[in-house]
């Protein structure tokens, strides 16, 4: 058993395109072309090249010697925070802006949370001279404005989501009725693993260059490809759809997804999908999601608003399911401390999404001479003002 | 025979109306379908709201969300329903996502509808491939007809499979959009309805989305079997209360 996409969209009995027919030429035409797209030498050139000079990559790989020490085990770092932008997100955009580009699109469009896949998408719109259109909840654009601000400098168009309860998932619905009134110059930039297949395997192709650069990484410092542990936070699941990728069926590395519980899971201000959620479809895909027993879907909370998605990605939860992966819930208090520790040990700002993972080595413990690699999805520039106002800095 | 089958046949263009039940009080809904019918409309689409209503403009969200906030649920409706065929004698049907109806169950969702007279479903976001493989037996079980939509950007091929697939009549979205977006129809539009009128298709068609108004009804009406009304009718309801259907749907023809 693979726990890649099978050729139908699904990953067990995940995934899938639960779409009106209204979308269904613009995701059809999408899927049916983009693996061989991605095949394309030309392609396959051009995005290389434009994640080392534009991106900044490879990024480092860095053991993490005082937080090792500290937590008695060996702790690498994939620095996705030294991305163009603060975050791997850049990763997605990249790639999918060249794939809009070859689908003859003209006109962007994207939903952000916290703003994090509204700049990257802004960013690869500037660079590539293309129309590009965010849709934000209108709380979002309330809690994130330097992101909005950012976002506006590099030309793009935000506009807020009004509906619902205006924040990530209203976002992602607004830009899903775009996409229906705009079928045919339009491209949609989703910003994780999540929506209608070929969405989820798409992006996690695109970020999959985070564990294809770990293992050549792992074997120069550590003499062999595989971890015995990858690492990361999940919201919609795509810093850990890359960091896993290359893993996913290899038994011998341990998988392990961080969900944000929020003031804690069962307090009812939470993010934990895998243990609050159930299966249902968000965003035309089957998967697991918080909502009512009458399948409205409910708001989540988290103090990280990159986390703070009802949803996760189908793989993901495949991987819950069939219990690949192993699945922690780090509370925001938790996740803070994490942050702050790994500030002073390392002298790296950690985003409070990425504090998340960091976190679980309170609680979970591995042996002296495991090999653990975090993914260090973000940095904590964008989080600032969350940090001073907890710590009261 | 199901009563949509039946209201096809009739020798009239068929007025069709949405509205989400609950809105805009929760106890609203018997009462709303019992004045289409008496107001002489030829079929109602109930709709089942949810929380997050892809497919729809701002009308119809706003009214899902004061639907659902009023303590509307599926539930709820079907409890609303229960006795229906007593006073209404119209095909109903019921339109909502995926979602809701997944939790209660499809088995069950079904098997109610049929206790209650529900003629057929319009579920946007059940992809016809899925319907096919997996509930089309248990949808067919409980007379239930599967109603599709068609667009403007679909294909031929595509159009010619859901013809084969669907048992009632095809769903023909007026353009490329949400609910409730455009006023009057382009002449491209007219083209679409046309070209798809010549296919001579097995199930006949029905034209939703920006239809709004008596001439909009008209024109769509010119090419298909009948039109359904949405977002107008939510917004009538909205300003003018329940109390004023007669006035609306006499407005229409
Ligand atoms: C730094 C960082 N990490 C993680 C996430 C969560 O997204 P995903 O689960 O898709 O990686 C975000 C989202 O904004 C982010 O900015």
């Amino acid at each position: 058993m693979s726990y890649q996409v099978n050729e139908k969209g699904y990953y067990g009995e995940f995934g899938g395109a639960y779409i009106p027919e209204m979308l269904y030429p613009n995701v059809e035409e999408l899927r049916s072309q983009y693996l061989e797209i991605m095949k394309e030498e030309s392609f396959q050139e051009e995005f290389k090249q434009l994640l080392k000079d534009y991106v900044g990559r490879p990024t480092p790989l860095y053991f993490a010697e005082r937080f090792s020490k500290k937590y008695n085990t060996k702790v690498y770092l994939k620095r996705e925070d030294l991305c163009h932008t603060g975050a791997h997100k850049v990763n997605n955009t990249i790639g999918q802006i060249l794939m809009a580009r070859r689908l003859g699109k003209t006109r962007i469009i994207a939903e952000t949370g916290a703003g994090q896949h509204g700049v990257a998408t802004a960013t690869v719109c500037a660079l590539m001279g293309m129309e590009c259109i965010v849709y934000m909840g209108a709380i979002d654009i309330e809690r994130q404005a330097p992101n909005v601000a950012r976002m506006k400098m590099l030309g793009a168009t935000v506009i807020p989501a009004l509906s619902g309860s205006r924040t990530l998932k209203d976002a992602t619905n607004e830009a899903i009725r775009d996409w229906i009134n705009n079928p045919v110059d339009t491209h949609y930039i989703i910003g994780s693993v999540v929506g209608p297949h070929p969405y989820p395997d798409m992006v996690a192709k695109f970020q999959s260059v985070i564990s294809e650069e770990i293992k050549t990484q792992l074997l120069e410092k550590e003499g062999r490809e595989n971890p015995d542990y990858v690492v990361a936070c999940v919201g919609g699941g795509s810093n850990a759809a890359g960091i896993y990728y290359h893993y996913l069926d290899k038994p011998e590395v341990g998988i392990i997804a961080v969900e944000a519980a929020g003031k804690g899971v069962f307090t009812g201000e939470s993010a934990a999908t895998s243990a609050l959620g159930k299966e249902g479809i968000i965003h035309g895909s089957k998967t697991l999601l918080m909502q009512t027993e009458d399948g409205q879907i409910t708001e989540p909370y988290s103090i990280s608003a990159g986390l703070d998605y009802p949803g996760i990605g189908p793989m993901h939860a495949n991987l819950f399911r069939t219990g690949r992966a192993e699945f922690i819930s780090i509370t925001d208090d938790d996740a803070m401390k994490a942050g702050l520790e790994l500030s002073n040990l390392e002298g790296i700002i950690p985003a409070i999404e990425t504090s998340h993972a960091l976190a679980i080595f309170e609680t979970r413990k591995f042996n002296e001479d495991d090999v653990v690699v975090i993914n260090l999805s973000g940095r904590g520039d964008k989080d600032l003002n969350t940090y001073i106002e907890y710590f009261n800095l | 025979m199901n009563r949509i089958n039946q209201k096809l046949q009739e020798d009239k263009k068929l007025l069709s109306i949405y509205f989400t039940a609950g809105y805009p009080n929760l106890g609203d809904t018997v009462s709303i379908i019992q004045d289409l019918e008496k107001n002489g409309v030829d079929m109602i689409e109930i709709g089942l709201p949810f929380s997050d209503p892809l497919a729809d403009g701002p009308t119809i969200q706003e009214s899902s969300t004061k639907a659902i906030r009023n303590g509307m649920t599926t539930h709820k409706l079907f409890e609303q329903l229960q006795g229906i065929r007593d006073t209404v004698s119209i095909p109903l049907l019921i339109m909502g996502y995926f979602n809701p109806i997944l939790q209660y169950g499809v088995q069950e969702f079904c098997e109610k509808c049929q206790e209650i007279g529900i003629d057929g479903l319009i579920i946007p976001d059940l992809p016809v491939d899925v319907y096919n493989e997996k509930y089309k037996t248990i949808f067919e079980a409980h007379g239930l007809n599967n109603v599709f939509l068609i667009t403007p950007q679909t294909s031929v091929e595509r159009i010619n499979f859901i013809d084969s697939v669907s048992n009632g009549f095809i769903y023909m979205v007026s353009s490329a959009s949400v609910t409730g977006s455009s006023t009057g129809f382009s002449n491209d539009t007219r083209e679409y309805f046309k070209r798809i009128s010549e296919m001579k298709l097995k199930n006949p068609q029905v034209i939703g989305f920006g239809i709004s108004d008596s001439e909009s009804f008209q024109q769509a009406t010119k090419f298909a079997k009948g039109a359904i009304i949405g977002s107008a009718f939510i917004k009538h309801l909205t300003n003018k209360g329940t109390s004023k259907i007669a006035e609306f749907v006499k407005n229409i023809r």
